[in-house]
């Protein structure tokens, strides 16, 4: 039976389509700050990355209270079950039109490679880009209070980190964006972040109903 | 009735507030208008009306009466004057290495008109005394104070060529007495304006431009803006004047800053303010120098001495700049030019007379400014480099210092007889220095840091004139990592090569998906 079930609640959304705003922005203009190419002017692009970072720590925010009240983390932790199907499907079955190797569910909406990825994103390249990006803003105040023992001499170590981890997250970007293609049909998953709902074939009543408002959150296709 | 009170309240309140606010607009004066009041001297300062006093109201015909006469009331100004640089032509100065050595245009070696040695009657045009003793030297006492070429206030004072620091002797020194008064930029720039033998050819940010200056060319002095006067900011204790120029200096002491009277934190963009921490406000503030005139970049001596028919010639450019003048050489000059930049902690060596020359390929430093990233208390401030080719000795590895100046051919300076080997052994004699009789030209070096012309905030650097990967002002300065001008190979290759590769890993996934696709719905098809 398929059903259409609220998979990407109200705020997952906004969370997530902020969040893809704001990283493409800073990304934008990081990269003239970098030196890469010249759009806004640098001092434009100075003044917008630094709002655009304000805002990022602010959702930052939200988005952690968010994952820690609803017990949503969970779905991030990672797990070597299926790992392996999920590269062969990847590398070889999505060829042949094979089925996912698993379904997914209210209870785990991501297979162990994004698991892996977004936990990767929320635990070392997030953090790294704001603790550099707040270095890279502030390095100097701990001297200029006369706090010499903490006074990071040059910024080059902090730029550096800053531009690696935005390497990384554009990379990111880039493979992400090809995979939301990757779900049931080319844009059920984009459909999904959108509008929340996704079809999804039950096979046990037991499963859906494990969310934790079952009644609101599935609806009959 | 409680409504009524407050929509009373609240429409008397309304209207205390409007009013305190037309009153105030009313009342509050023009920026410009204050900055001109606390600055500027048009607002008359003077504390005695010299054309009242009877000691001055007589007929002067030479200098040294007027000297007399002021001294006979400001009776202990001359010993200000006595221990100042502008009098004694030198200074007390702590060069890190060397200690503590007496220096400044007596004695120093520069690479325009080379040194005073040997010279001073041509070059003591610009001494604050009227005259040289017996032996051709600058003569330091008392009755020798030129009291009027600072501050006469007529514009009519002026220096004869050649003559030791004479004035004119014609002139109405009466007339000129009775108006002293606080100096101007006309007194500070007949000297300051034209030193290295011309208009602009030393500084290139002070010239005879910025004696009547438009807001563009200086924004503190414009006759259109607030016409600061020098002394503004060159604030002067007992005729010590404070401000000087690295070129002679080599302490971090009595310096101006812009701070002084803008604070350390001008900016209400805090960034801006942070760049002052690493950054001298002339950096930003002064995009170019030598704005209506040109300034020498390069004098090449080496060419000097070629005549015409057995007489020196000159030639001059399409804005009338000499390029070539048989008595000094060849020119280069450059209008509107954008500083070098350099890190400076204010301090300063200098090559010293009958210092040697460690490697003569290289060229020569002759001030060294002192200062790095690493230093906390160095800034980048903008210099204008002047390169030279000069005479030197090649076997006592010495800069030489040539007699230029004479009065008469057979005298055997430069500039009538036109011979080096004659002219450095008697410019050698009088500096006391050995000379082997070998004569050879020599590449030099000079740093003239630049604080005057400063622009509008208008037209201060664009912040993209430094972060930028190419042709940033700050190109040169390599000791630090800027952003947008610097990254790092490594992360730069590796990042780069991370997105290709995901990009083309993604086009390849994709087209085999398409491809699979494609074929399984013909064979169903």
């Amino acid at each position: 039976m398929k059903r259409k079930v609220l998979i990407y609640k109200g705020f997952e959304r906004f969370w997530h389509w902020t969040q893809a705003f704001l990283v493409i922005f800073l990304a934008f203009t990081g990269f003239e700050i970098h030196g890469v190419y010249s759009f806004l002017g640098y001092r434009e692009a100075v003044r917008w990355h630094n709002i655009a970072a304000y805002m990022f720590l602010g959702l930052t925010a939200f988005a952690i209270f968010w994952h820690l009240t609803t017990g949503e983390w969970r779905q991030y932790l990672p797990t070597l079950r299926n790992l392996k199907a999920y590269l062969e499907f990847y590398l070889f079955g999505i060829f042949r039109n094979a089925p996912h190797p698993t379904k997914k569910t209210l209870l785990s909406k991501l297979n162990p490679l994004q698991r892996l990825t977004y936990l990767g994103l929320k635990v070392a390249i997030f953090p790294v880009s704001v603790v550099s990006g707040l270095l890279y803003m502030f390095y100097r105040y701990p001297t200029r209070h006369g706090i010499d023992w903490i006074n990071i001499g040059s910024l080059e170590i902090v730029a550096v980190v800053h531009t690696a981890a935005a390497f990384l997250l554009v990379t990111f970007l880039i493979l992400h964006l090809y995979l939301i293609t990757t779900g049931r049909t080319i844009f059920s998953n984009l459909h999904a972040m959108i509008t929340g709902y996704e079809e999804i074939e039950e096979e046990d009543e037991q499963e859906t109903h494990a969310g934790s408002n079952p009644q609101k959150e599935v609806l009959d296709a | 009735m409680r409504n009524t009170a407050i929509v009373l309240l609240v429409l008397g309140i309304g209207t205390a507030v409007a009013l305190k606010l037309l009153e105030s607009g009313e009342i509050e004066k023009s920026e410009l208008t204050l900055l001109r009041e606390k600055f500027s001297r048009r607002v008359p300062r003077k504390k005695a009306d010299h054309t009242k006093f009877q000691l001055l109201q007589r007929n002067f015909t030479n200098p040294r009466e007027v000297t007399a006469a002021c001294e006979s009331c400001h009776n202990l100004t001359a010993q200000e004057i006595m221990k100042s640089n502008h009098y004694n032509w030198e200074r007390q100065e702590y060069i890190k290495g060397r200690g503590i050595v007496y220096f400044g245009k007596k004695n120093a070696v520069n690479n325009y008109c080379i040194a005073t040695t040997a010279n001073e009657k041509a070059c003591a045009k610009c001494h604050v005394g009227l005259g040289l003793d017996e032996h051709g030297k600058l003569k330091t006492d008392p009755e020798n104070i030129d009291c009027m070429v600072c501050h006469d206030t007529t514009g009519t004072y002026m220096k004869a060529p050649a003559k030791g620091g004479e004035p004119v002797m014609t002139l109405d020194f009466t007339n000129i007495a009775e108006n002293v008064g606080l100096p101007t930029r006309n007194n500070c720039g007949v000297c300051h304006f034209y030193g290295g033998g011309g208009n602009n050819v030393k500084h290139g940010d002070l010239e005879m431009a910025m004696f009547y200056p438009t807001r563009d060319v200086d924004v503190h002095m414009a006759v259109d803006g607030i016409d600061m006067q020098c002394t503004d900011c060159h604030r002067t204790r007992e005729h010590n004047i404070s401000g000087k120029l690295y070129t002679l200096s080599s302490m971090n002491r009595d310096r101006v800053f812009c701070s002084d009277c803008h604070t350390d934190t001008p900016h209400e963009d805090n960034i801006l303010n942070e760049h002052g921490l690493k950054v001298a406000c002339q950096t930003c503030h002064i995009p170019t120098y030598a704005k209506v005139n040109a300034t020498v970049t390069y004098w090449d001596w080496s060419t000097a001495g070629r005549l015409k028919d057995g007489k020196p010639y000159s030639e001059e450019d399409a804005d009338g700049n000499h390029v070539y003048l048989s008595k000094k050489g060849s020119f280069v000059w450059g209008k509107n030019l954008r500083p070098d930049y350099v890190w400076f902690n204010g301090t300063a060596s200098h090559y010293l007379p009958g210092d040697r020359i460690d490697d003569p390929s290289k060229p020569v430093v002759l001030n060294p400014l002192y200062g790095s990233y690493e230093d906390e208390f160095s800034k980048i401030i903008p210099v204008k480099i002047h390169r030279a080719k000069q005479v030197y000795d090649p076997v006592n590895k010495i800069i030489a210092m040539p007699k230029l100046f004479g009065e008469a051919t057979g005298s055997g300076a430069f500039w009538v007889d036109f011979d080096w080997q004659k002219a450095v052994e008697l410019g050698m004699k009088e500096a006391n220095l050995p000379f082997s009789g070998h004569i050879d030209f020599i590449e030099t070096v000079s740093y003239w840091p630049i604080n005057h012309m400063v622009s509008p905030k208008e037209m201060a650097v664009k912040c993209e004139e430094c972060h930028t990967r190419q042709g940033s002002r700050l190109a040169e300065i390599r000791d630090f990592y800027m952003p947008g001008r610097d990254y790092s190979k490594p992360v730069e290759y590796a990042g780069v090569g991370l997105i290709l590769f995901a990009l083309l890993g993604v086009t390849l996934h994709g087209g085999l998906r398409l491809y699979f696709a494609f074929k399984r719905n013909r064979r169903r098809g």
